[in-house]
């Protein structure tokens, strides 16, 4: 294992999200730039500070274009288009640009108009046509992503007996988070037969068993830990990360049923040198109820195959063993496509003790689990007060 | 056939034998000369062993339902009234997977580890996409 290369030297000083949902009517741009204004009022950092910009979300070239909106002009950059989870990588590579001295505050932006763009998506539109994927999976009728995740989910339960019953479970804990968080889009309780009652849309995956869409915005900005010291928050300390991609189409991966969160949670938790047990809160990327469950069985938590019962009896939900997404998550809070920095959003303020009646009593360590693509890129970050 | 309005693949260097194979209802696979896998989908080097050498192999066309899904909402317009329908990944004898669709079978019957045989449906002049039907013999 190498060297901890963060030794609590980079701090999560602010966080937020920009107004998520239906109604903003907000621009790709302008939700970059409200998560940002209010991420670093928030740090209590002024902008003329931000020496780092590293954005996803615009077309072309996100954080060249981000940062000359903002009227910024950085020393350090990155765009790292690996999903929805390319916010852990850019936490981690803006913490080790830090680490190294190559700035000193870096802003993470991500904006998104999915839900009101919502019919140019569904169609594999985007996709260069002589792309593998536009090839030899869209001609059949794959309706990305979901029918990608379905196939998991199929495989999973052949293999280990996991229920649809099972999975509902995930979409009703998450519900019961998101009805404690005003800024949940869905907070109306649900049941398991509710799921299953919901139409189906990529068998076996309900209409509940998937994400919403949703369009918003977030931002994160990272610092030093001694510019953090004397904040008005108390900073929230990376303690460490890791990254696996494994295959970028569903047909290219090699078991249906175990991930890139295997190699990207032992990395994390081994420089954070901590254990899953450890943890007191998880985010996960609950793009699907089957995301949550692989992710759980891969990082650790549980072992392989038992992730379906692991998360029955509420074990996820307000009150359970393992509080998981908090805010309601993908599944209720929301998803503009890329719900990696809202998973981060949810931890840091988690962390701080910020949370009202979703608080998770004294949570110190936090595990954040991002997903990309088909499966197809990991990333964890571990985060401790 | 010349009103096909389903998305269509765009054949490239490294993909153009293979969609001429299926037009002659040969399906092609790519097997390296080094190391003797075959490979799926089509690309100029040996993912395994990295040689860029490799000869196609027409494969026998046999294999079996690694894992599947019934899609009941359309992803375009194209797919309106095919739902629902199955998609799944096939394993291939030769030990390839590849994304395709069951069909001349009910959606309820498809299992995995089902064995199936290649079909090749002419959606247009230009493009035959491989499916795949159960094998003869496989009980209903």
């Amino acid at each position: 294992m190498a060297r901890d290369p963060f030794k609590r030297t980079v701090a999560l000083a602010g966080v937020a999200e920009s107004e998520c949902g239906h109604g903003a009517g907000l621009s790709v741009l302008q939700h970059q730039a409200l998560a940002a204004s209010r991420a670093l009022d928030d740090a209590g950092i002024a902008k003329s500070e931000v020496d780092a910009v590293l954005a996803v979300g615009f077309q072309g070239l996100p954080s060249v274009q981000i940062a000359e909106y903002l009227g910024i002009k950085p020393r350090f950059t990155d765009t790292t288009v690996t999903g929805g989870s390319a916010f852990e990588n850019l936490v981690e590579h803006g913490a080790l640009a830090i680490a190294a001295g190559l700035c000193e505050v870096a802003l993470i932006t991500y904006g998104s108009t999915l839900w009101s763009d919502r019919r140019r998506v569904t169609d594999g539109g985007g996709l260069d046509l002589t792309a593998p994927a536009a090839q030899f999976d869209t001609p059949y009728g794959d309706l990305s992503p979901i029918s990608a995740y379905a196939l998991a989910t199929t495989r999973h339960m052949h293999r280990f007996g996991t229920t649809s019953e099972q999975l509902a479970e995930v979409a009703v804990s998450t519900r019961k988070w998101a009805s404690l968080n005003p800024r949940a889009l869905v907070r109306e309780p649900i049941t398991v037969d509710d799921v299953l009652d919901s139409p189906m849309v990529s068998s076996p995956l309900h209409k509940l068993d998937c994400c919403l869409m949703t369009d918003g915005g977030g931002a994160v900005v990272l610092t030093s830990a001694e510019r953090a010291r004397d904040l008005r928050k108390s900073p929230v300390y990376l303690l460490g990360s890791g990254f696996s991609s494994t295959h970028l189409t569903i047909g290219q991966m090699e078991h249906l049923t175990s991930t890139g969160a295997v190699e990207s949670g032992r990395r994390a938790f081994g420089l954070a040198g901590i254990k899953p047990e450890d943890v007191d809160v998880v985010e996960i990327y609950d793009s699907f109820t089957i995301s949550v469950v692989l992710a759980l069985e891969d990082l650790g938590f549980c072992q392989k195959g038992e992730g379906g019962s692991f998360v029955q009896g509420g074990r996820l939900g307000p009150g359970g063993a393992l509080p998981a997404n908090t805010s309601g998550g993908g599944l209720s809070h929301t998803h503009p496509g890329a719900l990696g920095i809202f998973l981060i959003i949810e931890a840091v303020r988690q962390l701080r003790g910020e949370c009202g009646e979703r608080q998770v009593p004294g949570a110190g360590l936090s595990c954040v689990h991002g997903i990309g693509g088909w499966l197809s890129s990991h990333a964890t970050l571990v985060l401790g007060r | 056939m010349a009103n096909y309005e389903g998305p269509l693949p765009r054949p490239d260097k490294d993909s153009e034998p293979y969609w001429e194979g299926t037009r002659r209802h040969e399906l092609l696979l790519q097997q390296c000369s080094a190391c003797r896998r075959f490979r799926f989908y089509p690309r100029s080097l040996c993912p395994f062993c990295f040689s860029d050498g490799f000869d196609w192999r027409a494969a026998t066309g046999r294999g079996s339902v690694y894992s599947f899904t019934v899609v009941h909402r359309a992803p375009s317009p194209a797919f309106r009234d095919k739902v629902p329908y199955v998609l799944a990944l096939i394993e291939l004898e030769e030990g390839v997977r590849m994304m395709s669709n069951v069909v001349d079978c009910d959606p309820a019957r498809v299992r995995i580890g089902m064995p199936v045989v290649v079909v090749f449906d002419a959606v247009t002049d230009e493009i035959t996409l491989p499916k795949f039907k159960p094998a003869p013999g496989t009980p209903p």
